[in-house]
């Protein structure tokens, strides 16, 4: 290693600086100078798990019989559906994760009663066609619409309304409606959004048909449909639908006719033509991917793969609040302890230890709020267990450095020794500690285990953040003292005693 | 300092405490968890601050056991002094609003009764965890040894270096089941994901110890080669005997700190791993390089001829 201890020293406080600035802030904007646009705008508020917020796990098993295999494109599309769904339950942060070969994991902050969220999960989802008129909203906007609102039948078919009154009776006139009528006329002029545009969180569309009345739905190629290329998806319609969707669209030619999943628009298909054979196309640049995707949606509305749930576990928020503050107590006492035991038994080594180890924590605290790593109480644990760790091996390096010292060696001679011949050890004892993180996670990755994976990531961490720590920091610190201090006036200073020499 | 020369007083203290613990994974078994065995658990906070008994929880239990939803004689544990621990059969969301709303009716005394935790498992998943922890242990130990193997490849009989490792580790795991056997047993603590966490780290630490030494073996055998084995060992052994002893302690002082001040939720974790951590570098100091002489000088030989064979030399 090249002797520059100066200029590793000003890295490290660079480092140290900038990981204290993201260990204090909940959020982190960074500006480009040029044009004072944030080019880094990131939320860094630490996560905590589920155990120490409260909340609510559910694992959920796809619910076939044990033959039938899972392919991870279903799952990842119920994945996604039960998303959608589970954001309809008004709470943030809903984390879901799919968990090959059948088990998908979510986790919801802050709720208590699986039945209620079990429930929202397994209500089928809603596919609407709704009337947009000209202006559609963006894709993956909420909306609101009459079907619902108006009481419809819980068997998902809208009562069947004749197209020309698409002002349902059902909603208040004064809410400014994209009616197909009158802006059949004002389409091609930006009048509409002068009406639409103030009242649009409050807009109510209206929707023509619900899922319900597709019969069936494709992907194919705009060649074998006829329509060009790439690719297009054909539907045909149940036959007590065709009439009312031949008038529907007969009337409402080149308007919007949005396709909307649980109140969430995903496409924005305009009509081309009147569609009187109860079959048509939808057409829009779609990859093969992007068309698979909204067939997929347009076809399960309801799930690909109907899930059961096999494990919820909810926690009160009460208990980890007090979790989080146990925890953060045990660990500034555990911390004191080891700091007090370090310079006691290794004076000056012993000092300079323990800011390598205050560092250590600076930057695992950054590194987990920057990755971000979820904290749970096993996570915490892991992560005070390895302040322990940490010092291990600063105590193989120091072990060393008094061994070269009372061999003679000269105090820069003992430190690179100590370093070079420790390093073998403190490289091939981590590693097997970091072998067993690797198949912890994958333990607690398939069986939806968090807790488990937390421990093996805070833990994984440490061991790495304290190699550095420990090769680089110590060891920088100690050559820059070195500089300072003449060894041979305060051999006690570094725990060694004339006789011991 | 001689450390190897009463290396079989060693293996009579480890042996010692892994017997017992062996009958008591033999006669009472490990007391598995529902991460395991399926099954539900509530936690239960009664504000008025006086839980009721365990028998009158059974009762509330046993009352409303069905047919379709059996939940009698559930295992009721304090926790703390306003909470109960309560471990049934799986039951709905139906069952558990009844059971909270009885015990909240006869033994709230007139304050709340909240939920501070519910946990359900389908036996199927219980099975399949216990499965996966099985190949979980497994996979770790055939890892580590294959890594000691390659990292000693340079060392004569490098194969007896990742041996005498996992010697030790399985021993370490065996204190660690055993007492969880034995403290399940008269503690009532249950074995769940987070003791097979304990385990796998508790592995994972007793090889971190066992390499440092083998470490130090590894680089005395090339400056003393005129030296006998033994005292190769036994001079790494007492070379690194400081840094393993304060080693241990750093770590103990910070689970120390966590068992005493650290939540409920983690206590029993904590604890097996103290355990864990003191047997592992027990067995790195103790066991794993004096098995190293064994092996060397093929003791097993003598071992029927004479019983005390450290006697000779």
């Amino acid at each position: 290693m090249t002797r520059r201890p100066y200029l590793t020293l000003v890295i490290i406080l660079i480092l140290v600086a900038l990981a204290l600035w993201v260990d204090l802030s909940k959020q982190i904007t960074v500006y480009n100078p040029i044009n004072n646009k944030p080019v880094v705008n990131r939320n860094v508020d630490i996560r905590l798990g589920l155990d120490l917020r409260g909340g609510l796990q559910v694992l959920m098993e796809a619910d076939l019989p044990s033959n039938a295999s899972v392919t991870s494109n279903d799952l990842s599309t119920t994945q996604r559906i039960l998303e959608n769904r589970a954001n309809a339950l008004g709470v943030s942060e809903v984390v879901m994760q799919s968990a090959p070969p059948n088990r998908i994991v979510a986790e919801f902050p802050g709720l208590q009663d699986p039945q209620e969220v079990v429930a929202a999960l397994q209500q089928t989802g809603l596919l609407e066609f709704v009337d947009f008129g000209s202006t559609p909203p963006g894709v993956g906007t909420k909306i609101e619409t009459d079907f619902g609102t108006s009481g419809a039948g819980p068997d998902g078919i809208v009562t069947p309304m004749p197209t020309g009154t698409a002002t349902a009776t059902s909603v208040p006139t004064e809410t400014p409606l994209p009616t197909p009528t009158s802006s059949a006329t004002a389409a091609a002029t930006p009048a509409p959004t002068a009406t639409a545009a103030p009242a649009e969180a409050a807009t109510i569309y209206h929707t023509v048909m619900t899922g319900s009345a597709l019969s069936s739905v494709n992907v194919e190629t705009g060649a074998a449909a006829g329509t060009g290329t790439g690719y297009v998806i054909a539907f045909a319609l149940k036959s007590n639908w065709i009439n009312q969707f031949a008038d529907y669209t007969g009337n409402n030619i080149g308007k919007i006719l949005g396709i909307v999943l649980d109140k969430t628009v995903i496409s924005t298909p305009s009509i081309n033509s009147k569609i009187d054979k109860g079959s048509g196309v939808i057409e829009g640049n779609f990859t093969q991917a992007s068309a698979n995707e909204l067939a997929v949606n347009l076809r399960y509305g309801s799930l690909p793969i109907p899930v059961k749930v096999v494990e919820s576990q909810s926690v009160g928020a009460t208990l980890g609040a007090e979790s989080v503050r146990r925890s953060l107590i045990a660990g500034i006492i555990g911390l004191l302890a080891v700091v007090l035991f370090m310079i006691i038994y290794y004076r000056l080594p012993g000092f300079v230890a323990s800011l390598a180890l205050i560092i250590y924590i600076i930057i695992s605290l950054f590194l987990f709020k920057l990755i971000p790593v979820v904290l749970s109480l096993p996570g915490i644990a892991g992560f005070v267990l390895s302040i322990g760790m940490a010092v291990d091996a600063n105590i193989l390096i120091f072990e060393r450095l008094k061994e070269e010292l009372r061999a003679g060696r000269t105090l820069r001679q003992a430190i690179d020794l100590g370093w070079a011949r420790a390093w073998l050890s403190i490289r091939d004892a981590n590693i097997s500690t970091l072998i067993t993180c690797v198949i912890l996670f994958i333990f607690g990755n398939t069986f939806g285990a968090s807790i488990v994976k937390g421990f093996a990531v805070t833990l994984s961490i440490g061991v790495i953040v304290s190699l550095f720590t420990a090769i680089i920091v110590t060891r920088t610190f100690l050559h820059i003292l070195l500089d300072n201090v003449k060894f041979t006036e305060h051999p006690r200073w570094f725990g060694i005693t004339e006789e011991s020499r | 300092m001689n450390l190897t020369k009463y290396r079989y007083l060693y293996f009579a203290i480890s042996l010692a405490v892994i017997i017992p613990g062996i009958l008591a994974l033999i006669i009472w078994g490990l007391p598995l968890g529902i991460d395991f065995t399926g099954g539900s658990l509530l936690e239960v906070k009664f504000a008025s601050g006086t839980p009721p008994t365990i028998a009158q929880v059974q009762s509330v239990y046993n009352e409303l056991s069905t047919a379709d939803v059996k939940i009698s004689n559930p295992v009721v544990q304090p926790l703390g002094s306003d909470s109960l621990s309560i471990r049934s059969e799986a039951m709905d969301d139906a069952t558990k609003a009844k059971v909270v709303a009885a015990l909240l009716e006869k033994y709230g005394g007139g304050k709340d009764v909240t939920i501070q935790n519910f946990t359900q498992v389908t036996p199927s998943v219980g099975q399949e965890v216990t499965r996966g922890a099985a190949i979980a242990v497994g996979l770790a130990s055939l890892a580590i040894l294959i890594y000691i193997w390659f990292a000693f490849r340079k060392v004569k009989n490098s194969y007896r270096f990742g041996v005498a490792a996992i010697i030790a580790t399985i021993h370490d795991a065996l204190v660690v089941l055993g007492m969880g056997a034995i403290i399940g047993h008269f503690l009532h603590w249950q074995i769940d994901s987070l003791f097979l966490t304990a385990l796998l780290t508790v592995i994972g630490f007793s090889v971190h110890d066992d390499i440092v030494v083998f470490d130090r073996i590894r680089e005395n055998s090339n400056i003393y080669r005129r030296v006998d084995f033994e005292r190769v060992v036994n001079h790494s052994l007492v070379q690194t005997l400081d840094r393993s002893i304060n080693t241990q302690l750093t770590v103990m002082i910070t689970l120390l700190a966590l068992a005493l001040f650290g939540g409920e939720t983690i206590r029993h974790f904590v604890v097996i791993l103290l355990i864990g951590v003191f047997s592992g570098t027990f067995s790195s100091i103790f066991n794993a390089s004096p098995i190293l002489v064994v092996w060397e000088n093929r003791e097993w030989r003598t071992w029927f001829r004479r019983k005390q064979p450290e006697n000779a030399i």
